[in-house]
């Protein structure tokens, strides 16, 4: 076993294993963390892949902004998960039952005889100074513009959505503002009052 | 690569759409409620620059344009036009009603533009990407038309629902392509539908992506058994978003339908065939008995748009071009029939009351005798009575099924659709032959009256003049 091999199976130990206890941690926070986990070391075979571009964003936009707004969420939350889990020896033999057909029917549909090695020639590997970043980003700006523009008006709609539907007025609400407070003068606020010394 | 090789030029229409969208949400947040009318009058003025920039362009050939991801055929040009078209319309109805219940906002008409973006995309796509980004254009800018009612309840359970449901399916939808890229090697529809005729062996992965994509495209088109989310998000969501949901989208649904199954897997007809009877003749059954059931005008406009969808998937399905043509002859004016009949609920309604029930019809002909006749037209016309168009939709698509010799197929379409003249007799029972509940005086804008009124003298038009709309239809599959 060479040692990109050995890397390999480690990394996708880790990541059966994390995945695994996403579901079955008791404490959410954990289930959260472990999902980190999972998609770090998913980066981690992304990098064995030569895909170093995604490998490289799946940490800096999933582990680093989206999973820490599921924390904060999951803390807000309080969701009592062991009333969730009710059930779930009631309902484990007929899923491992549908999960057993259904991989058994992705097996036969998307197995390595319809996907393996024969059907698609091994991948050579690139040369040491590929980069995988300019090859994306050449393509990305040329030959999908299209869709690349169209991501952007998606993102600008849910922008709108999501103001449209929670942004609202409320008259009691305390705020500053600070053109208020950079106007106001001596003035408004002080009030000096002779008084005799006593 | 030079910018000449985009073509930018034939996307015309779509450019003006976007940039016009994004000037109306600037300017929008300058205006005072008082001046909201602006913000409406500048959504009118997007969807009619639209519609000419689409008209002036009209071509025979067809152009390819950023790379070959973007397509520009006659049945782009005439979906394209129908869409603004209907979209204009339910603007239209909709200043009313969204006035009175205090949410005439501009961030309507943006996301209502917005989605009709997402529709034209879908319907130029000639790559499997555009399209997914263009179905999610429309379906995010409609998840959030639907929760657009802030204080209604029933809107956001509508919401909700549309939206989990909404999620799965292009998730199905994702996965489908994703499989049918690993199969070919190509998104591009041209190289995928070149890609399966070489292939001279059944590879079974295709069909395993085809299962997946015929049940993305049933969810999003609502066919029975995909249909769950239908009346309640028809029912729950705002009448005039509901208007909007039940036209123009299904019109892009045609649209991908051809794109994906007949363009890109045209090989695979054999197969896909077999999956549209089954939904066809489910969503023919499920649609016209359990809209008899209903009391509620919207959810019963539900469950007949579901016995449409079933129709439309029965031209389809017979896979020959004159099948597909009235397929598209039906969904156009199915998508203005709908129109017309949702509008017929916003002129009713007023502030505080919904008119969506279907006891609020009763007497309508002493109230109003010109809109009573109006809404007898549409109700006539979906029902397929023969003076009105939906005879001529319905007859084409039974036509193409015969030829392509599934007596039994168009039995069962008829058979289902004498049960659906039932709940169509019943609106026009209840408005001619009832006495009035409500006696309250229909007041509406003048625009309003006349635009419904244009709506169902069309519907009247075509019905005793269908045979241009047809040659149109049957040109574009020629």
């Amino acid at each position: 076993m060479s040692f990109q091999e050995v890397v390999f199976y480690l990394f996708s130990l880790t990541l059966l294993l994390s995945a695994g206890a996403v579901v079955l941690a008791r404490n959410t926070v954990h289930s959260a963390l472990f999902l980190v986990l999972t998609f770090f070391t998913t980066s981690a075979i992304w990098l064995l892949l030569e895909a170093e571009f995604l490998a490289i964003t799946l940490i800096l936009v999933y582990v680093g902004a989206v999973m820490v707004l599921f924390l904060f969420v999951i803390m807000m939350l309080d969701v009592d998960l062991a009333k969730l889990k009710e059930g779930f020896i009631q309902y484990l033999p007929i899923g491992v039952l549908v999960v057993l057909v259904m991989s058994a029917e992705m097996i036969m549909v998307v197995g390595s005889s319809k996907f393996g090695t024969d059907a698609y020639p091994i991948p050579v590997p690139k040369a040491a100074d590929y980069s995988n970043t300019k090859d994306l980003g050449s393509v990305l700006y040329t030959e999908y513009v299209l869709q690349f523009e169209l991501a952007a008006v998606i993102l600008l709609v849910a922008i709108i959505a999501a103001i449209a539907l929670t942004m609202r007025r409320r008259p009691n609400t305390k705020y500053q503002s600070p053109a208020k407070q950079v106007m106001v003068k001596k003035a408004d606020r002080l009030r000096i009052v002779k008084m005799d010394s006593e | 690569m030079t910018l000449d090789a985009l073509n930018i030029s034939i996307a015309w229409p779509e450019i003006f759409l976007l940039s016009m969208t994004c000037l109306l949400l600037i300017v929008d947040v300058f205006l005072k409620q008082s001046q909201r009318d602006a913000s409406y009058l500048i959504a009118q003025f997007t969807l009619l620059g639209t519609l000419v920039l689409t008209w002036v362009n009209m071509t025979t050939e067809r152009a390819e344009a950023f790379n070959g991801t973007f397509v520009v055929d006659p049945l782009a040009d005439v979906l394209k036009i129908f869409i603004c078209l209907v979209v204009a319309l339910v603007f239209v109805y909709s200043r009313d009603y969204l006035k009175d219940r205090n949410i005439f906002k501009g961030e309507f008409y943006v996301l209502g533009l917005f989605g009709v973006l997402g529709m034209m995309i879908m319907v130029s796509s000639n790559h499997m990407l555009s399209l997914y980004l263009g179905l999610e254009l429309l379906s995010l800018s409609m998840y959030a038309m639907v929760a657009f009612n802030r204080e209604s309840g029933s809107s956001a359970e509508a919401a909700m629902k549309y939206f989990v449901l909404g999620a799965i399916a292009s998730g199905m939808l994702l996965y489908g392509i994703s499989i049918i890229y690993g199969v070919t090697g190509s998104l591009s529809i041209p190289v995928i539908a070149e890609s399966l005729v070489k292939q001279s062996e059944m590879n079974i992965g295709l069909v395993f992506g085809l299962v997946f994509l015929v049940v993305g495209l049933a969810f999003k088109l609502g066919a029975v058994p995909f249909h769950m989310w239908v009346p309640d998000v028809y029912h729950g969501a705002p009448t005039t978003v509901t208007s909007y949901i039940a036209s123009a989208p299904k019109i892009a649904g045609f649209a991908i339908i051809i794109r994906i199954l007949v363009e890109a897997l045209g090989a695979l007809q054999e197969d896909w065939q077999g999956m549209l009877i089954i939904l066809a003749v489910l969503s023919l059954g499920v649609g016209n008995v359990i809209a008899i059931a209903q009391t509620n005008l919207k959810r019963m406009l539900a469950y007949s748009t579901i016995s449409h969808v079933g129709f439309i998937l029965l031209g389809l399905l017979a896979g020959t071009n004159a099948g597909y043509s009235s397929a598209m002859f039906y969904i156009l004016v199915y998508s203005l029939m709908s129109v017309g009949g949702f509008g017929i609920i916003l002129l009713l309604s007023r502030a505080g009351f919904e008119s969506d029930e279907l006891n609020d019809l009763k007497g309508l002909n002493k109230r109003s005798p010109w809109f009573a006749f109006m809404m007898l037209i549409f109700m006539f016309s979906m029902a397929g009575v023969p003076p009105t168009v939906g005879f001529w939709a319905k007859l084409s698509v039974l036509t193409a099924v015969v030829e392509i010799d599934m007596l039994w197929l168009a039995l069962v379409a008829v058979f289902f659709s004498i049960i659906g003249v039932y709940y169509y007799l019943r609106v026009i029972k209840l408005m001619y032959f009832d006495e009035p509940e409500d006696t309250t005086e229909i007041k509406n804008t003048t625009e309003m009256q006349m635009a419904l009124s244009l709506n169902g003298l069309i519907i009247l038009l075509l019905g005793v003049y269908p045979s241009a709309l047809m040659s149109l239809c049957f040109s574009v599959f020629a």
